[in-house]
């Protein structure tokens, strides 16, 4: 038989992709790549409308309907403004860690799920060491996640929360957001991309509304191919270059727990990478300095800096009450305590 | 044993070069008689106690296919698959010989286990070829006994989930599997590369926060194989019959590793290819939102990968379609990606997707895809009488619809585990009768 009859023929067809990374559940948010402009904006207007309410009316929003937060991986200021966020809004709160649970001896993220909507809860804030398991827990659940950050994969509130902080600053009184609303606005994130949430979800959500997105930091924490990541997304190497142009700086945290083996010289990493007051001065003495937390002083930047007039990290914490206020509501709106309580029923 | 009368249909036997109107008789498990319509000793036939006739017509009468890289699950797997699920399942994909694999509790290193997979308390459908374990439990450390796996039935042998990493232990393999007459079935993964992954490396990988798997892993064993080949193939050490050692490379999946076939290939060297359906299929970009039916070993690739392995079955490199059937219990595959193990089915969708894509979008003539999933993996694993319907041949049969498209739907599986990205795609060319060894062992309900 002839071997090349059909091999000059051109491939055009292939299968079809599967849809983009989108959810399922109305009021969940998994990522911030599923986040629309639109979705962004709601969010921030029912944060500043939340923040600004009377606290006693605030407490009648969401009051007695049950939320779990199920925490797989230690967290100071994501599980405690998402608590304070819930109980602000009147919510019962239950918090289920990997430590001192079933999750101990064997249970499943499935069953512990499912357990969880069975004891009337109608929303489950996520936080999981595995990229992705929002996706299975909605999918099980049929429940609103909200991502508290899985694994390497993305930390939507945290963006979210990082966006308010900036609009804050550089964009004073602005209400409604828009794809130019950061126009013009260069943000520098530095550090270890690779293992970081955070970056993720910030170098998605923040070209969103216009803004240039700088990755810089070492080949072994920053890819080249980072840069395919998105629009608006580029790499710097070099640090001193990358502060030049930016308003806004982000420094990450080495994430020793996810380092893998990957061998780093700490001394070399400061020398090149470390946020001081010199360089901060020198390269950047406008710029926002932020950082998600935890900061470790010392290493990605220095406490003179972290203490100074220019960081913001503290304003971050405190945006995040607010935003994942909107963020509890939003997963709640719209179902009624009965159909929740059925809901929990059923399973 | 009855005989069986295949009349009014239209066969394509590649091996044979035939591809015309033939009547076929079955007797005793083997091939009688292949003729023109009418013309067998049978004539028309008439049904009797003694005589089973099987009407053919408007359907295409082929060889039963040939999968060489399945995995059965038993011995110690059961909840997975068990050998009679798995070859029920083969039976419906069109399949009648099945290579099992060996990583199976305990793995297959012994005569023992050789001749328990095939005893027939097992209850298999189809035709069942251990692949024996190339070293103890699979670790790469200490050879098994291949004169004795060989006597017990082994077709070749691998330690496939795994590869063998160590140059001097896969130089030992080759030479002593040759010595043997036994292929050498690798599955090139260079496992220092890919610690903690489980997905492609690449910008999908990076997007979805999961460590990337590096091609390089793969690519860059295959040719520390070929190398070592090449070695052993010159000197011809360790053969005292003038054998060359015989190297096959498992589901391949990277480009690179096509074209180091294709080059060994063009030195002479008994190299040879499969490739899976997914992997002429699918990208990484199927993983979606951490779909764990997308998640094998090795993973999806990209786009250029997919493309290489659609041009290497069109152009004649790869020799062999291969499902790397690996059933998982719908409780395994519903965790975190990251935690989800390898491998989905494959057995019912190897032929519906081949003849649907490979024949019916790129213009592959369905002897050639006919070929790829029967005479081509028989010959490459030395399965004398399969893959073909000449006189004497084994009775192995399968008679289907080629133009017929249909639903695949996991639900209806045979095999005990529904995992497969392939739910609800479209077919093509549905198995009416699967024939092994001159039983009918699957009929399609009528419609």
């Amino acid at each position: 038989m002839p071997l090349n009859a059909a091999s000059a023929r051109p491939i055009i067809v292939t299968p079809e992709l599967p849809a983009d990374i989108s959810t399922g559940v109305t009021g969940s948010v998994l990522s911030a790549s599923g986040l629309t402009l639109e979705a962004v904006g709601e969010i921030l207007a029912l944060a500043t409308v939340l923040e600004r309410e009377d606290p006693i009316q605030r407490a009648q929003r969401l009051a007695k309907r049950r939320i779990a937060l199920l925490f797989y991986e230690s967290s100071t200021r994501t599980r405690t403004s998402f608590e304070l966020a819930a109980k602000g809004l009147g919510a019962d709160t239950t918090l289920v860690s990997s430590l001192s649970s079933s999750i101990e001896k064997g249970e499943t993220l499935k069953d512990t799920g499912l357990t969880l909507r069975a004891l009337g809860a109608e929303a489950i804030i996520l936080r999981h060491p595995s990229s992705g398991a929002p996706w299975l827990l909605e999918r099980e659940t049929q429940l609103p996640v909200l991502n508290a950050g899985d694994g390497m994969h993305e930390h939507p509130s945290q963006a979210l929360l990082d966006l308010r902080t900036i609009l804050a600053h550089l964009r004073p009184g602005v209400e409604a957001v828009t794809a130019e609303t950061l126009a013009g606005l260069t943000v520098a994130i530095t550090g270890d991309i690779l293992h970081s949430r955070v970056a993720r979800s910030n170098m998605i959500l923040l070209p969103k509304l216009g803004a240039r997105v700088i990755l810089c930091g070492p080949r072994e924490l920053l890819p080249e191919l980072a840069a395919q990541a998105g629009p608006g997304v580029e790499i710097e190497r070099n640090f001193t270059r990358a502060l030049e142009q930016s308003q806004v700086v982000m420094m990450l945290r080495i994430q020793a727990e996810r380092l893998a083996g990957l061998q780093l010289d700490l001394e070399e990493y400061k020398a090149s990478y470390q946020l001081s007051e010199e360089r901060l001065t020198k390269y950047a003495p406008k710029a926002l300095v932020m950082h998600p937390g935890p900061i470790i002083r010392g290493l990605e930047l220095t406490g003179e800096v972290a203490d100074g007039p220019q960081s913001v990290i503290l304003e971050q914490v405190h945006h995040g009450v607010a935003i994942r206020m909107a963020l509890v509501y939003r997963a709640l709106a719209g179902r009624t305590l009965t159909a929740g309580a059925q809901k929990g029923v059923r399973a | 044993m009855s005989t069986l009368l295949i009349r009014g249909g239209h066969l394509i036997d590649p091996a044979a070069g035939v591809d015309a109107p033939r009547d076929i008789v079955l007797k005793d498990g083997r091939v009688a008689e292949v003729a023109e319509p009418g013309k067998t000793a049978l004539g028309k036939g008439k049904a009797s106690a003694d005589l089973q006739i099987i009407d053919s017509k408007g359907l295409t009468v082929a060889p039963g296919l040939v999968d060489i890289h399945v995995h059965l699950r038993e011995p110690g797997q059961g909840h997975k698959e068990t050998i009679a699920t798995g070859t029920a399942a083969a039976a419906a994909g069109g399949f009648t010989s099945v290579a099992a694999m060996p990583n199976t509790t305990p793995t297959n290193d012994s005569p023992e286990i050789t001749r328990w997979m095939q005893a027939p308390e097992r209850g298999a459908s189809v035709r069942v070829f251990p692949i024996g374990a190339a070293t103890r439990a699979l670790k790469g450390e200490t050879l098994n006994d291949y004169a004795a796996l060989k006597a017990a039935g082994v077709v070749a042998v691998t330690d496939d989930g795994h590869p063998i990493l160590k140059d001097g232990i896969m130089r030992e393999v080759l030479i002593n599997a040759t010595r043997h007459g036994l292929s050498v079935i690798q599955h090139a993964e260079d496992t220092r590369l890919t610690g903690g992954c489980s997905m492609n490396a690449g910008p999908t990988a990076f997007r979805l926060g999961l460590r990337g798997m590096p091609p390089e892993a793969e690519y860059g064993l295959v040719e520390r194989d070929i190398r070592l080949v090449t070695e052993l193939s010159m000197n011809g050490k360790g053969d005292k019959n003038g054998n060359r050692p015989h190297l096959h490379v498992a589901h391949t999946s990277t480009a690179q590793a096509v074209a180091a076939v294709r080059q060994a290939r063009r030195n002479g060297l008994r190299v040879t290819c499969e490739v899976a359906p997914h992997h002429f299929l699918l990208t990484e970009e199927h993983v979606g939102a951490y779909d764990t039916n997308a998640k094998m070993n090795p993973p999806l690739r990209s786009a250029a990968d997919r493309d290489a392995m659609i041009q290497g079955i069109l152009d004649g490199i790869v020799d062999a379609i291969a499902t790397d059937h690996a059933p998982h219990a719908a409780h395994e595959k519903e965790v975190e990606f990251e935690r989800a193990p390898n491998g989905i089915t494959g057995l019912e969708s190897a032929l519906g997707l081949s003849l649907r894509w490979l024949h019916h979008e790129w213009k592959l003539p369905l002897g050639r895809v006919l070929s790829l999933l029967s005479a081509q993996p028989a010959a490459l694993l030395g399965l004398k009488g399969r893959g073909t319907l000449t006189v004497g041949s084994f009775a192995d049969v399968m008679i289907f619809d080629p133009k017929q498209e249909w639903t695949f739907r996991a639900k209806n599986s045979r095999s005990k585990s529904k995992n497969t990205p392939f739910d609800g795609w479209t077919m093509q060319g549905r198995v009416q009768w699967t024939i092994s060894e001159g039983r009918v062992v699957y009929q399609a309900e009528a419609l």
